[in-house]
Parts: structure tokens; C-alpha cells; sequence
């Protein structure tokens, strides 16, 4: 599991120069003021986390319970509470602010967020099917699926056959990203190539926790 | 406007003259060899512009020993040192792609007159 790890909004895409005078397509995370709500510990929770929320919102907007949690936590109320699954939770303490300077340049990290939704997708944008032939005489079935099955034997449609569906909005982890910039006075993190979800989307980076160290 | 251009701000250079497609331009390009930086004069036309802000881009295109070259470069690139622009031409689009297929005189762009 991660050692590390931090709460963040995607802004969006850009370009950086490198030092070898080589563009580096980024993805621009804005980490401000994420602060530590609770501290979950194997003892009292099972597991080892730290719940965390960042940004503001109206404490008139808030339920009973989650003002009474902020509360109890002494802590803003934030946009949302996010949890940060870690290793160990040692040297955390409610209240604590998490800052960009948390990840450093040149670390290898995955980014958990939700990709955008795609609606109902059929199977050539959800599965890449291929889809069937513009001419030839083909009638109204350019983008079907094709067969799905086989005949009285087995008699029915096997379960878990890609078709159309529900696509995107679930989430996504991408793995291994490097770090370009991690500024805290800024507020920023740079990570290079991209990032699932949306602009201005909820993101998770932690240290990769795969492939080479 | 995007959010990310405060990003882009410390990589815009502001000592890049304003040009357009069809102008002649000199391009100052550092060429790093082994450990040795020398500068490298690309001349030619602008036949395309592409982008905006930081990803701004432009294309140029020179004849050498007969053959068309052309060379992309961002515009805002550490490596260009110096950008100089020569000549103003006068062209009626964005896209110069047509000087490809042409040759000699036909390849040559009217200089813009101020009126």
C-alpha cells in the first residue's frame, strides 16, 4: 500500500520545457489546504487510513452529523472527506495539513478519480468492437455487436458477454506518473501525461505501489 | 483564459516579434553537439501558424539545393535564440500548403505595401 499520499482538484492540461529543451505534456493538480479529519488506526478501524477534506463550504449547508464530525475534529468544513488509505498513520494528527511538498519531483505515482461519464455506450465506443460494414448491403446495423451467441446448444447467452452499457464514471487509477513539480507555495503539483476525470474533478495521488521502486 | 495559465506564465516569452503566415522569417536555433552549444540559422518562409498560448507553433518552410524543407518549431522553445522577421508577405490565407506544389517563381510571396 502507499506511504504517501494527498487529495486534489485536476485543473487541467498544459506543457512544460524540460531541461534537455524537450516539451512535457502535464496535468495540473491544485492541492490546497487538504486537512486530516480522522485518523483511522488497525486498533479502533481494522484498517489504517486518514480521512481528509479540502476546500471550503457554508457550514449552514452542512448536515447535523457532518457539522457535528467537523466539529468534533475541530476542522473547516470542507468540499468533501476523502480517504487516504496508508501504510502506517504514524506522525499524523487531526488537523494536520497535507501540502504539496508531501510528493517530490521526480517520484513515480498513480492518480485514483472518477472518469467522465459516457451515458449508455454501445459496444464499438465501449468495448471496441468493430462494428459492422458500411456497404455490402448492410441495413441498419453499421455499429450493432454481431452475434451474440450460438445456437439450441448452449441455448442461451453466456453471462458477462460485453454488450452495451453503462460507460465511464467509475473509477479509474492511473498508474506510474511522474512528478514534474510539487510546489507548495503555489499550491500545485505537475504530474506528466494525464489524469482520468474531468476538469476540476476530485483526484488521489499516492506513491506508485507497482512496478519498479 | 484556462486555470492552467498560470502555469504557462514563466515559459511565454515576451521577446518574440509578432509575425504571420507568409513572412520571412530567421530563425536562431541552438544545436547542442556533444557538450558543444552553437547557433544554427534556419531562413524561410512562415507557412503556418497552430496553436495558441504556450502551445503556440508556427511552420517554416526554405528551398535548400532544390529541395523544400520545413521545420516546426513551438514558439515559445528554449532552443529558439533569436527570432528575427525579414520581410512582411502579403497572402490571402492562413494555410500556405500551397507553395509545395509549386516551384521558381510561382513559390514567391508578394511583400505587403503599407497603405
Amino acid at each position: 500500500m502507499a506511504t504517501k499520499a494527498i487529495v486534489g482538484e485536476k485543473l487541467g492540461m498544459t506543457q512544460v520545457w524540460a531541461d534537455d529543451n524537450k516539451v512535457i505534456p502535464v496535468t495540473v493538480l491544485r492541492v490546497e489546504n487538504a486537512r486530516v479529519v480522522q485518523v483511522k488506526t488497525s486498533e479502533r478501524d481494522g484498517y489504517t487510513a486518514l480521512q481528509v477534506t479540502y476546500g471550503q463550504k457554508d457550514p449552514k449547508k452542512l448536515t447535523k452529523p457532518e457539522a457535528g464530525h467537523f466539529a468534533k475534529a475541530g476542522v473547516a468544513a470542507g468540499r468533501k472527506l476523502v480517504e487516504l488509505r496508508l501504510d502506517s498513520v504514524d506522525g499524523y494528527t487531526v488537523g494536520q495539513e497535507l501540502r504539496a511538498d508531501t510528493l517530490e519531483k521526480g517520484m513515480k505515482v498513480d492518480v485514483v478519480a472518477v472518469s467522465r461519464g459516457k451515458g449508455f455506450a454501445g459496444g464499438m465506443k465501449r468495448h471496441n468492437f468493430s462494428g459492422q460494414g458500411a456497404s455490402h448491403g448492410n441495413h441498419k446495423h453499421h455499429r450493432s455487436p454481431g452475434s451474440v451467441g450460438s445456437c439450441s446448444f448452449p441455448g442461451r447467452v453466456f453471462k458477462g458477454l460485453r454488450m452495451a452499457g453503462h460507460m465511464g464514471h467509475e473509477q479509474v487509477t492511473t498508474l506510474n506518473l511522474e512528478v514534474i513539480e510539487a510546489d507548495p507555495e503555489r499550491n500545485i503539483v505537475l504530474v506528466k501525461g494525464s489524469v482520468p476525470g474531468p476538469n476540476g474533478g476530485v483526484v488521489i495521488v499516492r506513491n506508485a505501489v507497482k512496478g519498479k521502486k | 483564459m484556462k486555470t492552467t495559465d498560470f502555469v504557462d506564465q514563466q515559459y511565454i516569452k515576451s521577446d518574440v516579434p509578432s509575425f504571420n503566415p507568409g513572412d520571412e522569417v530567421k530563425v536562431h536555433v541552438r544545436v547542442v553537439e556533444g557538450s558543444r552549444e552553437r547557433v544554427q540559422v534556419f531562413q524561410g518562409n512562415v507557412i503556418s501558424m497552430t496553436g495558441g498560448g504556450v502551445q503556440e507553433a508556427f511552420t517554416v518552410r526554405k528551398v535548400s539545393f532544390g529541395i523544400g524543407v520545413e521545420r516546426t518549431f513551438p514558439k515559445h522553445s528554449p532552443i529558439i535564440a533569436k527570432l528575427e522577421v525579414i520581410r512582411r508577405g502579403d497572402v490571402r490565407r492562413a494555410k500556405l500548403y500551397y507553395l509545395r506544389d509549386r516551384t521558381g517563381k510561382a513559390a514567391k510571396i508578394r511583400e505587403k505595401r503599407d497603405r
